[in-house]
């Protein structure tokens, strides 16, 4: 009878409301060799990020921006990281659209113009997938750039939604994501309410796009509330130990 | 809100995948008692009651709440959804095991926990913290569900103690299974089952009849004889469907004799479509429409259909052997290519049992509590059932619902639901017919009321909006005496420019019906109102219906108008849309509009327009003709009831004036012009109708039949085959044509509504139009609804919505539309088939001069045009010695004696009423003229035998 994403009395598959984030935990400054790096878990979904820079031009100089720095963005999944094991970690169109969409929000977010002719790398990397991988990613990497000390606008906090019958889900598992119906990533820069990135999969009546975005951005806000907690955490371990 | 401890639920499926999911165990979900202070804060929707005190149940004076397991929930369905049965607590893991095992059932406990007079409360106790259990090793699915029904049934004890010790309350799980009762009683729940519950209900005795009887395990053993074979478990019959050694279909039983069947196989082989079970072994329990698994016999045991009659007719358990002397009577000896597949059904894959409708056949024995039902629907087997109140029922029809089928049992068991009053009784016959044609018919719920608008009403400016005003149009209805629900109204007048502006304006029900709530889905769900003979069943709340969008005289009304200008050989130059509000001037009647047009004297502004309006309509219609577009004839009878009692006194044949054709050319071409611009704005998701042409040989009946009367009929195109009828004339046989006609309605298929994104075939074959659509009556059909609304939108008077641009949605609406109209066809024949009954029981014996329509093998089938009344002639009885019948295919004949009976010959019959089955009175005819020996009845003999039942008539109509 497939499965009933929503209940009559509000619950969703595994237990959530409608509104209602999966746990959440991150960790900043896992690797000590790079510029900035973040871990994050958002259920089962986790991602790594990695960030180098700014630093001059790699490869052809001619990519270098007279007005501002360049951002570069990969993205990988671990083969490991889905129920079936993948053949290709990265390379694959999905993987490149990715890096693409991460390029976009992060360009959006940190402030270029600081530094002319350089370059910034973003490596992100998807150790387990269980739906939200997008929003997984622009978390970490935001932990990550501020790792970094890269100046940014604001914080980016990204957040997935659906819809189902009548009721906005935010923050989709894998099962919500593979039922098929509208899916909305959305990535905010919440002090501003700005939008960095909306994306959307399949058909959704205009009627209905607003409450989905607004059930994403209010998701979007909640994940801020836990990112800023662990960057101010992470900073005051960063100060003890300066201290000694 | 407290999210608690993650963890990991993994599961393989398919031995492959490893599935990970996450689970979170909740602590915030309420118990759902009011009172409850560890819960806290309010719960939304319905709740448990704060004192249930009014179920005086002798097992348990003290206040308490049920809690019933799946079993109880799927069986028990009609004694819980009785009034007298409320506090029930049901657990998430119920609901979900009864959303997996039956749809039907999870919908209708889903109403009733909607339902706040009930207070049925759901537990969400899989999310729960302290009521979620993991399964154990060594568990199965089962055992685990009812552990964590037990779980929760003493949770809920121990947390109701804690909160209010002083009040007693109390759970009492309800189980009907031994084991799982004894763990409860051992775990310190106090444990039922669901009879013994009931039955120590003494304020509501008649809750007993409800209980479905379930026959335990230890029963069977001592009730001794096992009848049929048992059925196979699901997954050997998945695994022998895939191996290909059984085959799965929809399970028909027959309606003429009930120890055979036929299975529809499912799937695209032509071969072997259909598969023959014959005997009540084989037939193996199986009931009408269930989905079955076969297994095909080998070759020597193939049988022929047989061409018997047989009616179940026995009354105990002892009837077995009797029934295998009758199968063998069944086998006569056929020739070899008279025998079909014959199988025999080895299990059931999906049981398709509703509720029926029927009589009660009392138990000879005074003191029984067990008697048989029969169903009015003869594919059904008679059912078994359990009651008290035997002699209460008897004469009335019940309906009764099965609950399982033992093996050891000649009939199902089932048990009594409701009585909806004495056989013969108008009502009661004509909710049996509406219950049985699944119409919906209940009046309409509050909730849908709700969304009426408020009287008085008036149209404001919001209404104004988007809307024209045609209020000084000279606009006129024309329709049917005692038509109450207008919903069309048309307009011409000349312009300037000398040529003519023809306006067709349409109640605008849309208006009304906002897309979406409680009105919109009931409506939808109606699918069309349906007409009785004497009954309106409507699809909008009549303050609707007959008043606010009925396009009354002389009051405004928001109507959607479609305005052409025309020149005077009725060639369209321009084609408008508009939402509007209008006045019209007059509501006319056929007759009265065509008088209007005839009398000369009349000259005022309503008869110009109407003269206009018709010298416009014959224009077209000629030109539809000359496209092909067919005229059909059908034999339509209307009554005239009796004012107080509402019998039927007279029939009279529907009349036709060149006023209804009027109508009906302007609404046709109102809906080719809306669905025109529909498809055009909308060519994924447009709502239209298609009329598939017939294959060739569904006209070899036709065809046969106008050759014998020297006739030629062609029918390789609409119109040849229009053309060829209007040649086919014979001057002394005047009603030959008409019935030509009738014959080719029948050849017909039937048209359908579909989304236009679904199909590419969008041809209307009876009106020779390449595209059609419903837009004129939306009062009383919800196709016309959505398609306003997409022409709404097509103008921009409206805004979209998503569900009107969902293809798949669009495509499930037709689905059910096509459904309900059929069903409302249904419904209508046979509520004239019942006040045909009623007139001819009121008339007595009627002789009358008829035709033949059909010749068959052992009967010839009549029309007789004074009452539109097809009915079967038989040669063939019971009791009597059988005529000599010689059957020629070729020609149709049928020859009795030395007589010879052609298609269209004209025959007097006799017609009277048969009432020895009193579940299935029936018309019965018989041949009075020409004369054949041995076949006519004796007038004399006859008039006695048939006035004798009279006496017992006249008491029921009273």
């Amino acid at each position: 009878a497939g499965l009933e994403l929503l209940s009559d009395q509000g619950y969703r598959i595994d237990g959530r409301r409608a509104g209602e984030l999966r746990k959440i935990q991150a960790r900043m400054g896992v690797f000590a060799q790079a510029d900035g790096s973040a871990y994050i878990e958002q259920g089962n979904t986790k991602a790594l990020a990695v960030v180098y820079g700014p630093h001059e031009i790699r490869g052809s100089r001619s990519r270098a921006l007279p007005d501002r720095a360049l951002v570069n963005c990969q993205y990988s999944s671990a083969t490991f990281s889905t129920g079936e094991r993948k053949r290709r970690p990265h390379g694959d169109r999905k993987s490149c659209e990715m890096g693409l969409q991460l390029r976009q929000t992060f360009e959006a977010a940190i402030l270029t113009q600081l530094h002319p002719r350089s370059q910034i790398d973003i490596y992100v990397q998807v150790l387990q997938a269980d739906g939200g991988t997008y929003a997984a990613c622009v978390n970490a990497a935001t932990l990550a750039v501020m790792d970094a000390g890269i100046p940014m606008r604001d914080f980016v906090c990204a957040c997935s939604a659906g819809f189902v019958d009548g009721t906005a889900l935010a923050d989709l598992s894998h099962v919500e994501e593979a039922a098929g119906g509208p899916q909305l990533a959305l990535a905010l820069l919440p002090a501003s309410g700005q939008i960095a990135l909306l994306e959307m999969d399949s058909r959704l009546h205009e009627d209905h796009l607003e409450q989905v975005l607004e059930a994403a951005a209010q998701a979007a806000r909640g994940v801020h509330t836990l990112l800023d907690l662990v960057v101010r955490q992470h900073v005051q371990e960063a100060s003890v130990s300066l201290g000694d | 809100m407290l999210r608690s401890k993650t963890f990991l639920k993994k599961t393989r499926a398919g031995g492959v995948v490893k599935i990970v999911r996450e689970h979170y165990l909740r602590d915030d979900i309420g118990c759902g008692a009011p009172a409850c202070s560890a819960c806290g804060g309010a719960h939304a929707g319905p709740a448990l009651e704060l004192q249930p005190r009014d179920q005086a149940s002798s097992l348990c004076p003290w206040p308490h709440y049920l809690l019933p397991d799946t079993n109880v929930l799927l069986h028990q369905i009609d004694v819980l959804e009785h009034p007298a049965i409320r506090n029930v607590i049901v657990l998430q893991t119920v609901m979900q095991e009864v959303r997996n095992r039956s749809a039907p059932i999870y919908k209708r406990i889903r109403d009733v926990t909607n339902n706040q007079e009930k207070h049925f409360y759901t537990f969400t106790n899989e999310h729960h913290k302290e009521t979620y259990i993991e399964q154990e090793q060594g568990e199965n699915a089962n055992d685990r569900n009812d552990r964590a029904i037990r779980v929760a049934a003493k949770w809920y004890n121990e947390h109701l103690k804690r909160v209010a010790a002083d009040s007693q309350l109390q759970v009492i799980l309800i189980t009907n299974d031994r084991k799982n009762k004894e763990k409860a009683v051992q775990e310190g729940i106090p444990a039922f089952t669901c009879e013994e519950y009931v039955k120590s209900l003494t304020a509501n005795p008649e809750l007993i009849d409800r209980l479905a009887y379930l026959s335990d395990e230890m029963n069977e053993i001592e009730s001794g004889k096992i009848i049929f074979s048992e059925h196979l478990p699901l997954s050997k019959l998945q695994q022998g469907i895939k191996s290909g050694s059984y085959l799965q279909g929809t399970f028909r039983a027959s309606r003429e004799n009930y120890l055979e069947a036929t299975v529809w196989i499912h799937g695209d082989k032509e071969e072997e479509k259909e598969i023959l079970i014959q005997g009540i072994k084989h037939l193996n329990r199986a009931v009408h429409e269930d989905i079955v698994a076969v297994e095909l016999l080998p070759r020597s045991q193939w049988v022929a259909p047989s061409s018997v009659v047989l009616d179940d007719e026995g009354q105990n358990e002892d009837d077995v052997e009797k029934d295998e002397e009758r199968e063998l009577l069944l086998k006569t000896a056929v020739s070899e290519k008279m025998l079909r597949p014959t199988g025999r059904v080895v299990g059931i894959i999906k049981r398709n049992w509703r509720p029926y409708c029927g009589m009660l056949s009392k138990s000879d024995i005074k003191e029984s509590r067990r008697h048989l039902f029969t169903p009015a629907d003869k594919r059904i087997p008679r059912i078994r059932i359990e009651t008290r109140q035997a002699s209460a029922l008897e004469g009335r029809r019940i309906i009764v619902a099965i609950d399982g089928w033992p093996r050891n049992s000649r009939y199902p068991n089932g048990h009594f639901v409701k009585n909806l009053g004495d056989v013969g009784e108008k009502e009661t016959e004509t909710e049996v017919l509406l219950l049985e044609h699944d119409v919906p018919h209940q009046p309409f719920s509050q909730a849908v009321l709700s969304f009426l608008p408020r009287m008085p009403w008036s149209i404001t400016e919001e209404d104004m909006k988007n809307r024209e005003d045609l209020r000084h149009l000279c606009v006129c209805s024309v329709d049917p005496p005692g038509c109450t629900d207008i919903d069309d109204a048309l307009h011409c007048r000349e312009l300037s420019n000398g040529n003519l502006e023809v306006g067709v304006h349409i109640a605008d029900v849309s208006h009304f019906i906002r897309p979406g709530n409680a009105l919109d889905q009931e409506s939808a769900r109606r699918g069309t109102t349906v007409y009785l003979c004497e009954k309106r069943i409507d699809m909008v709340p009549e303050l609707l219906s007959s008043n606010l969008c009925s396009l009354r005289s002389n009051v405004d009304r928001l109507a959607f108008s479609c305005i052409w200008e025309m020149n005077h050989n009725a060639e369209i130059l321009k084609t408008r849309f508009t939402k509007s509000v209008i006045n019209s001037k007059a509501s006319l009647t056929y007759a009265e509009a065509q008088m209007r047009i005839d009398s000369a004297a009349m000259n005022d502004d309503i008869t110009t327009s109407l003269r206009g309006l018709n010298q416009l309509a014959k224009i077209l219609k000629k030109g539809r003709i000359e496209k092909g577009a067919l005229t059909l004839s059908s034999p339509e009878i209307r009554f005239h009831m009796d004012s107080e009692t509402h019998d039927p006194i007279d029939l009279q044949t529907k009349e036709l004036r060149e006023t209804n054709s009027m109508v009906e050319e302007f609404m046709l071409l109102a809906n080719i012009s809306v669905a025109k611009k529909i498809h055009e704005e909308f060519s994924e998701h447009a709502l239209l109708r298609k009329h598939p042409a017939p294959p060739p040989s569904n006209y070899d009946i036709l065809v046969k039949a106008a050759k014998s009367k020297n006739l030629q009929i062609k029918t390789d195109t609409a119109k040849s085959l229009a053309d060829s009828l209007d040649r086919a004339e014979s001057p002394d046989f005047p009603y030959l044509n008409t019935l030509l006609r009738i014959l080719a309605t029948r050849c017909m298929m039937q048209a359908v509504y579909f989304c236009s994104g679904m199909d590419n075939d969008f041809h209307h074959y009876g009106l020779a139009s390449p595209i059609y659509t419903h837009f004129t009556s939306p009062i009383r059909r919800y196709a016309d609804i959505i398609v306003h609304r997409l022409l709404a939108v097509a103008i921009g008077a409206d805004c979209t919505y998503p569900e009107l641009t969902d293809k798949h949605k669009l495509s499930d609406i037709c689905k059910n539309l096509n459904f309900r109209h059929k069903m409302a066809q249904y419904a209508q024949r046979a509520s004239v088939a019942f006040h045909t009954q009623l007139f001819f029981k009121s008339k007595g014996i009627v002789s009358e001069e008829a035709y033949i329509l059909f010749v068959r093998k052992n009967a010839i089938v009549v029309l007789i045009p004074k009452y539109g009344l097809e009915g079967t002639v038989f040669f063939e009885e019971k009791d009597k010695p059988k005529p000599r019948l010689a059957y020629d295919d070729e020609i149709p004949s049928l020859r009795i004696e030395g007589t010879v009976f052609h298609v269209f010959d004209k025959v007097k019959v006799k017609i009277t009423l048969d009432s020895s089955n009193l579940q299935h009175q029936k018309i019965r005819m018989a041949l009075v003229e020409p004369q054949i020996p041995g076949i006519n009845i004796p007038p004399n003999v006859a008039d006695k035998a048939l006035t004798a039942p009279g006496g017992k008539k006249r008491k029921l109509e009273k």
